[in-house]
């Protein structure tokens, strides 16, 4: 029995047999196999270089593509070194020598060629490095891909253990058969973690090295509740972990009770709690949580899982869908948040050094106008439907909303023009999520409807901290003084020019902030379906006096560590239950 | 047998190794274009290097490579100035290495040289 300690991101209990599985993004971990599967193994590895060769001569002959010169030699580069039998004969020979997976092979052999070439001075040389980059990830897309098909013809429950998971895996899972879900890598407000809790899978992740530790087929405890994972559980620690789950659902339970109630302070303070989505079919789950609306929906998961760009139509189906479900109550549909982390960077032939401050969401979408212009008008014509919000991500300045908001009036004409109905008058906001917006949310509310204040990006951009690592992840609080200053200011901002301000962050699904943002004067909050009851037995609990007052206290204070302590004490004494 | 020093620029046949009247060539090249042997002329030398049936090495400061593979002549990672040396074995080793010694010294990969010569 092994009991391993991480940050607790999707509540919940299960215990479950282990299913290891492998990342695009991260060294593989060495993993040995039987001698008997060495030629099985080789064999994938022939299969992978063959459908390699077959995607890339297919992308060669595509016109957009033969027209770039630069990316045709790319290409043909790659093609060579593919069929080039050393390169092949270096990964066989360590599956032979070694007895290591294809996946381990391709990776360890790649990434030694690619260090070869990073190693040297001559720039034109060291650039190799980016090539054989790519052709270990084609190749361990090929590889693994297989495996991730397995993954959604799962036909027995599992608890998955990885590195570090994508959003892309994550929301392929079936809920039917994943059970729980633990990552080495990871935070609170990474992508997978959003994920995880959307579809309500516990999960524990930054659990550094889980998966050097259990064995496919271990017996796992993922405790989302407490963030602590038990692999190879004696039988008193089943037991009592079978108690506890059963415990939770009854809390559970006790919580949907209050579903039908209304969001209401004791000294009687209306509070909007709108569902934060990121697929069509997570809406019915907003309502049956008691949401009143979408306060943010996310559409990126359109481009995830597929080669090529969503057409107009799959949007269209999408938002409809999502719309007609919620009829009269709002939904704010935001504009694409690509880059970073996700899509652009498979689509490029070298990383952004550095893609969280690179081409990124609002930034990307007006460098791809094309596929910009796509989105508005399916939005545009969903608007019809019900009473649908635009908002544009990541904005930093006035240029940007002013550029967003020009092309968006220039879609509106080609409808005008074309005879198709839309909302003249929809609602278009902005996410606040980027210190020079929250600075300057004076100027941007005078140009639109409504802020959303993005709490995750806002930290992370305010404090210099990566989210996602772990070595640094403990630096990353919304309560840290320099955070909170900018979300009064954006507050205060939004007050004066008249426009409304929510918060769509993870802070909003968190009880410990939610008497803060109360008394911050934030009456709209939007977050997972299944934080909404918690949050609205806090807002149940609370003399919104009393939040008022907590407010001051803690802008007067200097330091992260005394705030957070400070509400977290604040938000025991109104709800000991929860805490 | 033991092979002879080659020296720039000339070439040197011995009897192969071992195995009596397989020809073994050898070559000593210089890499002329400014550019080095990056991609580009790296497929070209392979791509001629595959034209005959010797089995072909090349040999530079760090590592051996072979001759008809891209993934171990790029890796070489030979820039200008870099002498290289090309050794052939088999029937028609003598040709193979006047070919590619041609491509590298004379053609230069048909790339320019480095700035100031000509």
């Amino acid at each position: 029995m092994e009991i391993k300690k991480g940050i607790a991101v999707s509540p919940g209990v299960s215990i479950g047999k282990c299913l290891i599985i492998d990342s695009e993004d991260y060294r593989i971990p060495r993993r040995t196999i039987e001698a008997s599967q060495r030629m099985a193994e080789i064999q994938r590895i022939r299969n992978a270089f063959h459908d390699a060769i077959r995607e890339l001569t297919a992308m060669e002959q595509t016109p957009e593509q033969a027209d770039s010169g630069r990316i045709k030699d790319i290409f043909a580069v790659h093609l060579r070194l593919l069929r080039d039998r050393s390169l092949r004969r270096k990964i066989t020979d360590l599956i032979h020598e070694e007895s290591v997976t294809a996946e381990y092979a391709v990776s360890t052999v790649l990434r030694e060629i690619s260090a070869h070439f990073t190693s040297k001075k001559d720039a034109y040389i060291s650039e190799r490095a980016a090539d054989f980059y790519d052709i270990e990830r084609r190749l361990l897309k090929l590889l693994l891909g297989h495996k991730r098909e397995d993954l959604g013809r799962l036909r027995e429950e599992v608890v998955v253990v990885a590195r570090e998971l994508s959003p892309t895996q994550t929301a392929a899972f079936n809920k039917k058969f994943v059970k729980g879900i633990a990552s080495d890598a990871g935070g609170r407000t990474s992508h997978a973690a959003i994920v995880a809790r959307s579809l309500g899978i516990p999960a524990v992740v930054a659990l550094e090295d889980l998966t050097e530790i259990v064995h496919g087929g271990d017996t796992v405890v993922i405790d989302g509740n407490r963030g602590i994972v038990i692999v190879n559980p004696d039988d008193d620690t089943i037991r009592q972990y079978e108690a506890y789950g059963r415990e939770f659902v009854a809390l559970e339970h006790k919580l949907d009770a209050i579903r039908g109630k209304p969001a209401v302070t004791r000294d009687g303070t209306r509070i909007t709690l709108l569902g934060n989505i990121e697929f069509p079919g997570e809406a019915q789950i907003v309502l049956d949580k008691g949401g009143e609306g979408v306060g943010l929906y996310r559409t990126e998961f359109l481009y995830l899982n597929r080669q090529t760009e969503p057409s107009e139509q799959e949007h269209y189906e999408a938002y409809a869908a999502t719309v007609r479900v919620f009829q009269d109550r709002p939904v704010v549909i935001r504009t694409v948040d690509l880059g970073a982390d996700k899509y652009t960077q498979s689509r490029r032939y070298v990383p952004e050094p550095n893609p969280f401050l690179g081409l990124r969401s609002i930034r990307y979408c007006l460098q791809n106008l094309t596929m910009f212009k796509t989105q508005l008008r399916a939005i545009l014509r969903a608007s019809v439907l019900g009473r649908v919000k635009i908002m544009f991500p990541l904005i930093t300045n006035i240029q940007e909303l002013m550029q967003a908001k020009m092309i968006l009036h220039d879609v509106m004409e080609d409808l005008d023009e074309e005879g198709i109905q839309y909302n003249r008058s929809i609602p278009v906001g902005i996410m606040v999520e980027t210190p020079s917006a929250a600075l300057t949310a004076s100027t941007l509310a005078r140009d639109c409807d409504f802020f959303s204040i993005g709490t995750n990006d806002l930290t992370q951009y305010t404090l210099a901290v990566d989210r996602g690592n772990e070595l640094v992840s403990t630096l990353y609080s919304p309560s840290d003084p320099a955070v909170l200053r900018l979300i009064r200011t954006v507050i205060q901002d939004a007050y004066k020019a008249k426009i409304e301000v929510s918060v769509c962050g993870e802070t909003a699904s968190e009880p410990e902030y939610v008497m803060l943002l109360l008394g911050l004067g934030i009456r709209t909050l939007s977050l997972s379906a299944p934080m909404i009851p918690e949050i609205k037995q806090v807002i149940r609990s609370v003399m919104l006096e009393d939040c008022n007052a907590l407010a001051r206290t803690v802008l007067a204070m200097n330091s992260e560590r005394q705030i957070s302590v400070y509400l977290r004490d604040a938000a025991r004494k109104v709800l000991p239950e929860v805490f | 047998m033991v092979i002879q020093a080659a020296h720039h620029g000339r070439t040197e046949m011995h009897a192969g190794d071992g195995t009596v009247g397989t020809p073994v060539c050898e070559s000593v090249v210089e890499i002329r274009n400014a550019e080095g042997l990056h991609m580009r002329p790296a497929l070209k030398f392979i791509d001629i290097a595959n034209r005959f049936s010797s089995d072909i090495r090349v040999r530079g400061e760090e590592m051996t490579a072979d001759g008809k593979s891209i993934m171990e002549m790029s890796m070489l990672a030979a820039t200008c100035g870099t002498r290289l040396t090309i050794r052939a074995e088999g029937t028609d080793a003598e040709q193979a290495v006047a070919a590619l010694r041609e491509l590298v010294e004379e053609r230069m990969f048909d790339e320019p040289p480095p700035e100031g010569k000509s």
